[in-house]
């Protein structure tokens, strides 16, 4: 113990640093925290990024059509190559949903319940809200990231006489990514705040599994018209209270000629997730820290 | 400590690094957890904060440290308001908590390198800080090691190194040997004493007389939400209106003990029963003990111990707080 605390009393009354420069610095900082960890697990993010899309393309574009498993409403090869066509669009989402929960409610649940380490952060010299933002940021990076690695596997794996026709159209593929990353990590933030890590599981069987399966991933939305009960589409009105359903949709209109959503109706609908998600996390997260 | 003491004597309000003023915390369902709380605590002071479970130091430091919102009062450290002006607050105080809230997802030399760039250091500047802290405290050894592979004591020690990375006007501690072992304990003791010589402003909350006397220049002594004395630990122990305490340890009914006690032998200003013995407050001690020895007797009291001890902070502590279980 020699010559830091020696400097102490000179940091008094003002010494500090205008709010808005301290926080802005304190702001990029949170962020190369969290680069920094994501570098050290590069090896297990990458993995678990793509080992839930591996398993999907692997099953139903290289071994359904090898045990010739009806797929596509089995029309043979061209029905198969549709669903692969189908499917792309939905691993891609799906990951990228995956990602938010996995980057952002998973850690935060922790950090809040068990080991509270999350306070070393509140205590930075930023607003708390920015905080809270901050862990969205770095997961929408990873939410990036994430859909940049499952491209490539959806395009290789699958059986010799499946073609998938993709069609990408830039300007939506590029807005789209980053709207659905920081939307789905938003969401992350307001589960990772609104649920203790108890029910962690509780989370993975009622909220992930039923978005997933009703989140058009393996279907287009505009099919489910065909699921009727007196006349009147019952799922394909249901599903649309899925945040996902609009992932996955804007991915089918960004990288298919196939029918998808209106994206007069995708694009303002995820914005509004994003602000609505955004608000009920950083409100869930101040609740959190704050007393 | 004598220069500390010096140090505040006349201009007590000018170095007043903490101020609180009807300083109030009520949480949900109207349980008033801080009650209207004055407090002045003086640049380059330790300044302990004293009470049972439940009397709202947590709380306190809680609000002073931003991560309680107070429902009245305010809140001055280091010339910032701290409900006004949290983020700004932040920049000037260093926090210890009684749990360990170390980055488990880095290892022990970057949970100072990352805080130092939170609060604005350069990477340069967080790297010789890190260095250096990690020597001081007796980590060094340990740099690359997760968090997770610390012991009790060196985690602790690694949170208070990280507390001082941005030179905090004010060092807050809350329970901060809770736990550790007698030597893990005594190593901090000796940290603290030395940032104290180099002039660190600390506030610390805890439950050990013994800690509170030998490292604190004042203290207040909380319950219910308000303090109800604040003065130096030998002041304190002063105010005792006693010389001696006499533990005496007998079989029977002590309360009926505690009353004849006081009733028959001179000098005894207070006579309480305390778990399986009755301590006496005695003035002028001369000739007490054989006293006690014939009241006892006469009374048919066999006493099987008897001890002579100087008022402690633990009596000056149980006077004012009572001796019932707080849970």
């Amino acid at each position: 113990m020699t010559s830091t605390t020696s400097t102490t009393p000179s940091n008094l009354t003002g010494s500090t640093r205008s709010a808005a420069a301290a926080s802005l610095t304190a702001f990029k900082a949170l962020l190369l925290r969290d680069l920094a960890v994501l570098e050290k697990n590069l090896g297990v993010f990458v993995a678990r990024t793509l080992v839930q899309p591996f398993l999907l393309v692997f099953v139903f574009l290289y071994v359904f059509p090898k045990i010739g498993q009806g797929v596509g409403g089995g029309q043979g090869v061209s029905g198969e190559s549709a669903f692969a066509t189908v499917l792309v669009a939905g691993v891609v989402g799906l990951s990228i949903m995956f990602q938010g929960i996995q980057a952002v409610a998973l850690p935060l649940a922790n950090e809040f319940g068990y080991t509270k380490e999350i306070e070393d952060r509140v205590l930075a010299p930023l607003p708390v809200s920015l905080v809270a933002i901050g862990k969205v940021v770095a997961g929408a990076i990873q939410g990036l990231i994430a859909a940049v690695i499952v491209f490539p596997i959806a395009w290789v794996i699958h059986a010799k006489e499946i073609q998938v026709h993709l069609s990408v159209h830039w300007p939506i593929l590029l807005t789209l990514i980053p709207i659905a990353c920081i939307m789905t990590s938003s969401l992350g933030l307001v589960l990772g705040t609104r649920i203790s890590p108890r029910n962690i599981s509780v989370m993975f069987g009622f909220i992930v599994l039923p978005m997933t399966f009703l989140g058009g991933t393996y279907y287009p939305w505009t099919t489910l018209s065909a699921v009727k009960v007196g006349g009147f589409p019952w799922l394909q009105a249901l599903v649309l209270i899925n945040p996902l359903i609009y992932v996955t949709e804007g991915f089918r209109a960004a990288l298919t000629t196939a029918g998808h959503m209106h994206l007069y109706v995708i694009y303002p609908v995820l914005l509004a997730l994003c602000v609505l998600f955004l608000w009920a996390g950083i409100v869930g997260f101040r609740k959190r820290v704050l007393n | 400590m004598t220069d500390s003491t010096k140090m505040v004597g006349d201009h007590a309000t000018v170095d007043g690094v903490i101020h609180c003023e009807q300083l109030t915390k009520r949480y949900p369902g109207d349980i008033l957890a801080v009650d209207r709380l004055d407090l002045v605590v003086r640049r380059g002071e330790i300044f302990g904060l004293l009470g049972p479970n439940g009397a709202g130091k947590t709380t306190t430091v809680g609000m002073l440290t931003t991560l309680v919102i107070p429902t009245g009062g305010k809140a001055i450290v280091a010339g910032i308001d701290v409900v006004a002006h949290p983020a700004l607050a932040k920049q000037v105080i260093g926090v210890v908590t009684q749990t360990n809230n170390l980055d488990r997802a880095l290892t022990v030399w970057e949970n100072l390198y990352y805080h130092g760039r939170f609060f604005g250091m350069s990477a340069k500047a967080a790297r010789a800080a890190a260095d250096e802290l990690l020597v001081q405290f007796r980590l060094a050894n340990r740099a690359k090691a997760s968090v997770m592979d610390l012991s009790g004591g060196m985690a602790k020690r690694l949170m208070v190194a990280r507390a001082l990375m941005h030179h905090p006007s004010v060092l807050f501690l809350d329970e901060p040997t809770a736990g550790l072992d007698p030597q893990s304990r005594i190593a901090l003791w000796e940290i603290l004493r030395e940032l104290h010589t180099h002039g660190q402003t600390i506030l610390m909350t805890t439950h050990y007389m013994e800690e509170a006397d030998s490292l604190c220049d004042r203290l207040a002594i909380m319950d219910h939400g308000h303090v109800l004395v604040i003065d130096t630990p030998k002041a304190l122990k002063e105010s005792v209106s006693a010389d001696s305490i006499v533990t005496v340890s007998a079989a029977g009914d002590l309360d009926a003990f505690a009353r004849v006690l006081q009733e028959r032998v001179e000098g005894v200003t207070k006579s309480q029963r305390i778990a399986s013995t009755v301590q006496l407050h005695v003035k002028g001690t001369n000739g007490v003990l054989p006293k006690v020895f014939a009241v006892a007797e006469q009374a048919g009291f066999n006493v099987t111990d008897l001890s002579v001890a100087e008022p402690t902070l633990e009596t000056v502590f149980i006077n004012l707080t009572g001796k019932d279980l707080r849970e």
